[in-house]
């Protein structure tokens, strides 16, 4: 890379991409970890990345592209000692996120699935969902102060 | 006793079934359905079945293991059974806190806190 990674300069994130399977989704996230830890990031913000990279990750697999192993799914990052910033980018039809319903309604809070999104907002401190819902942004902050 | 499974240990303590989690990391979506058919298996062997999910050893999971404990906690109702929680580490009893599922699964801080809660 030529350039500094600049969190707020989408062009120098780092990029890696991957067909549509939960094994290939695994692959991107030893590097993040290694940059994650190597910029000074504690246990606690480490565990919030992880999740949050995990559900978006599977999101863009199995509710995005639908695991057709002939779309992809574009991970770029910038992990600075300030924040770290990811945007997963998939292939699929896109969704509506304000129509995900509440998981945790006393109607909603016995079905197994739908907590991906709830979980992501909560341990970031931003979450956007671009382009209909097929790419999401999300943002943590090193200095935690949940 | 022990049985020892791809990903989970199963062993008794008096009448409750004790299952320990083989793994650090509850993520992969494989090893929870594997888990999921494992556990659902001895849910329907047992009538009123006393189980302990014992995640002492667990470090990380996801919104998928969530969903899985969701779908064992209905069929152990469904057989009449009980099912508690215990040994979750702080940051993931945080991800029962954010779902409000602290309110739905009985957990206990650790296993002989709730096998005497089992009575």
């Amino acid at each position: 890379m030529t350039h500094p990674v600049d969190p707020d300069n989408e062009s120098t994130y780092a990029a890696v991409e991957f067909p549509s399977s939960l094994e290939e989704a695994k692959k991107p996230e030893a590097d993040i970890l290694r940059e994650l830890r190597r910029c000074g990031y504690d246990n606690e913000v480490i565990f919030a990345i992880k999740l949050t990279l995990e559900e978006s990750l599977t999101n863009a697999v199995k509710h995005g592209n639908r695991c057709d192993p002939t779309k992809r799914v574009a991970v770029r990052y910038a992990i600075t000692p300030e924040k770290a910033c990811f945007i997963i980018r998939d292939e699929g039809p896109g969704f509506d996120p304000d129509q995900i319903p509440d998981p945790t309604t006393p109607e909603r809070i016995a079905v197994p699935s739908g907590r991906g999104i709830l979980l992501m907002r909560a341990y970031m401190d931003r979450v956007e969902f671009r382009d209909n819902g097929r790419e999401v942004f999300f943002m943590k902050r090193r200095e935690c102060c949940r | 006793m022990s049985e020892q499974r791809s990903h989970i240990m199963i062993r008794r303590a008096g009448d409750v079934f004790v299952v320990d989690f083989a793994d650090r990391k509850i993520l992969d979506e494989l090893v929870i359905n594997e888990i999921s058919e494992e556990l659902t298996a001895l849910i329907s062997q047992h009538s009123g079945i006393r189980l302990l999910l014992n995640f002492e050893h667990v470090e990380h999971m996801t919104s998928a293991a969530l969903g899985m404990l969701i779908t064992l906690r209905q069929k152990v109702q469904e057989a009449g059974g009980t099912l508690k929680l215990a040994g979750i580490i702080p940051q993931i009893y945080e991800v029962f806190k954010i779902t409000r599922l602290n309110h739905v699964f009985e957990i206990h801080d650790n296993q002989s806190g709730a096998l005497a809660a089992f009575g």
